[in-house]
């Protein structure tokens, strides 16, 4: 359709070409866009999020969940809550649902090339860090080591679990799967503890190493100060935060920490960042 | 931009012309004792009483409660779209609003535009000519002259009409809009009737307004806000609040909002509405986790917001000094009273 105005709150119409399901409650959409020229003109960079629309229940706030360097298509990876969230579960492939974005900044990739890389998440959390991850594998020989270390409540929680095991089959990846005690089944090959607990464990090395960590507060609370004790600068741990938005643009007024819209100035903050905020997150 | 006098009787004529002329005119009128704006069809319609504040703002004439953003309509697996064209926006006039509704638009063009430009709100406020009048009476609750504004002040004004004890009114010609409003009357908007700059009306004009002398000074108060996030002052202030939201719907520079669907089967539309810093879902997560779990919390955000994120941010103060937040208050939370003793502090 004519743009009339350029109405950002008009999403763009995606077709949903392929549905994975990850783990209970837990999907996968692979969007691919209607018009072909918006796909040609689209572009984004690790760490952005945008806003997804089952029409007729309203839109969502998810992170892009694949990488910019595989072009075509988005993802997104999602579980099934609210309306909204019913409403793209139930979709079918072949159907067309919305797509605003891509909003907010990202990982500084870039300023990362020559340096180790600590991917650290827990449960849904690590659809914001596979962007970053297929990102830097896509361009394997610009980083130095890749560690991750991704822990779930249980084994069934675990998302992207043929991901999992391709980065497992890896040499030039260190993959670390724990899940929370009690969540293991008698043929679970990986850890079993809290993910916070496992990073104490695998103890990275904090030399010239960049760490990402991205899960629910509780984790990041828990893992911040292990990363400190590892030698890790506040300058060199990033994440992501996840406030309630609606319009993405730095409009509707939610998002705020301080005087920062983590829609605008995040979702990406740096812990030294965070350092200088007040708690509202 | 021109000025012109005429007289006070002839301020009716100059309406009917404009409703005459097609405009959609919203203005005071007072129901049941409550003065609030409607879009009105005649002059006779208005408010009797000329210096009452109307319950609602203006804002309203750009951001209305509820809007379309666009419709859908889905047929079998597809999913087509359409959204409002700007055309169907009516060219509105806003009578009688007071020179704080017209401030207003300074911050709710920044919020709206700072960053992403909002063009449904631009386009709103493109067909949205503001007629305001001097103020010739404060109330307890005012305080425009605090934050920068005044009775007589022009900013965001497309015209501003002041009546004079002797029977003239000045009009202030601001804007293109205002100009053009003017042109459709021009038997009253004549050469003859033209004010020139060093008129001895523009000295009436200001004997003529409302006397309000400032309570604090707004840099003071951005001042003593850099230091109080953690102060007990928010928990004080706020333990009377309902969290109703009714301050932040009345506020002319409040643009918080929602945005909802509204489906009808196959098809429907998305829309946005206000939405209030005040509520307690306003940030909840749909885990239950709350960043802003408590009345104070949310008190907070809303004065610092106002007072301090957008002047840093916007360069832009979210206050007028209108006084509404004060006066629908339910419970009295006084504006007024809680910046002058954060000031003070």
């Amino acid at each position: 359709m004519d743009r009339l105005i350029d109405n950002p709150y008009l999403p763009y119409v995606m077709t949903v070409e392929r549905i994975t399901q990850e783990a209970p409650g837990v999907k996968t959409l692979r969007l691919r866009f209607k018009n072909p020229e918006e796909a040609e003109n689209f572009q984004f960079r690790a760490g952005q999020f945008a806003e997804y629309s089952a029409f007729g229940e309203g839109e969502c706030t998810f992170c892009i969940a694949s990488p910019p360097t595989r072009k075509g298509y988005v993802e997104c990876t999602f579980r099934q809550a609210g309306r909204v969230t019913s409403g793209l579960s139930r979709l079918e492939e072949g159907q067309e649902m919305g797509f605003r974005g891509p909003f907010g900044n990202t990982f500084p990739i870039e300023e990362w090339k020559g340096k180790n890389l600590l991917f650290v998440a827990g449960g849904i959390a690590l659809p914001p860090m596979r962007c970053v991850i297929w990102n830097v594998l896509d361009r394997r020989k610009e980083f130095g080591n890749v560690t991750i270390i991704y822990g779930a409540k249980s084994v069934a929680d675990l998302v992207y679990k043929d991901e999992l095991k391709e980065w497992d089959e890896r040499p030039d990846v260190q993959l670390y799967t724990t899940v929370d005690p009690g969540g293991e089944t008698p043929d679970w090959k990986g850890k079993v503890g809290f993910t916070p607990a496992v990073l104490e464990q695998v103890a990275p090395s904090a030399e010239n190493t960049v760490a990402i960590v991205c899960g629910p507060p509780v984790m990041i609370k828990f893992s911040f100060p292990v990363l400190e004790k590892l030698g890790f600068r506040d300058d060199a741990i990033f994440t992501t935060l996840e406030n309630r938005m609606k319009c993405g643009i730095g409009k509707c007024g939610r998002c705020n920490v301080g005087k920062l819209y983590v829609c605008k100035d995040g979702p990406v903050f740096t812990k030294a960042q965070l350092n200088g905020l007040p708690p509202e997150y | 931009m021109k000025n012109y006098q005429i007289k006070h009787s002839d301020l009716d004529g100059w309406l009917e012309k404009i409703i005459a002329a097609g405009r959609r005119v919203i203005a005071p009128v007072t129901e049941e004792g409550h003065t609030d704006f409607r879009p009105i069809h005649s002059p006779a319609e208005v408010a009797a009483d000329d210096q009452v504040q109307t319950i609602q703002s203006a804002k309203q004439a750009a951001f209305p409660k509820a809007e379309t953003l666009f419709s859908y309509r889905k047929e079998g697996t597809a999913v087509s779209l359409d959204q409002p064209a700007p055309e169907s926006y009516l060219q509105t006039v806003v009578w009688r609003a007071r020179p704080c509704d017209a401030a207003g638009f300074t911050p709710l063009s920044a919020i709206f535009n700072w960053d992403y430009k909002d063009n449904l709100y631009n386009a709103r406020l493109a067909r949205t000519t503001l007629v305001a009048f001097s103020c010739q009476q404060a109330d307890a609750y005012c305080f425009c002259t605090s934050v920068g504004g005044g009775p007589g002040e022009k900013k965001g004004c497309d015209i501003l009409v002041t009546k004079l004890p002797s029977g003239k009114a000045l009009v202030e010609v601001c804007t293109e809009k205002g100009e053009a409003l003017a042109a459709l009357a021009p038997g009253l908007f004549s050469e003859a009737n033209a004010v020139a700059d060093d008129s001895p009306l523009f000295a009436e004009k200001q004997s003529a307004l409302a006397q309000l002398p400032a309570r604090f000074s707004k840099e003071d108060i951005r001042r003593h806000l850099a230091e109080a996030f953690d102060s007990p002052v928010w928990r004080e202030q706020s333990e009377r609040c309902l969290g109703c939201g009714a301050c932040a719907f009345v506020c002319p520079t409040c643009a918080c909002f929602d945005i909802q669907e509204d489906p009808h089967g196959s098809h429907g539309r998305r829309i946005r509405c206000w939405d209030s810093c005040a509520f307690a879902l306003f940030t909840q997560h749909t885990s239950g986790h709350n960043p802003r779990p408590s009345q104070a919390t949310r008190w907070r955000q809303r004065i610092l917001h106002k007072f301090s994120y957008m002047p840093e941010r916007l360069d832009a103060t979210g206050c007028t000094g209108c006084g509404r937040c004060s006066r629908a208050c339910p419970v009295d939370m006084n504006l007024l009273e809680h910046l002058t003793s954060i000031a003070q502090k």
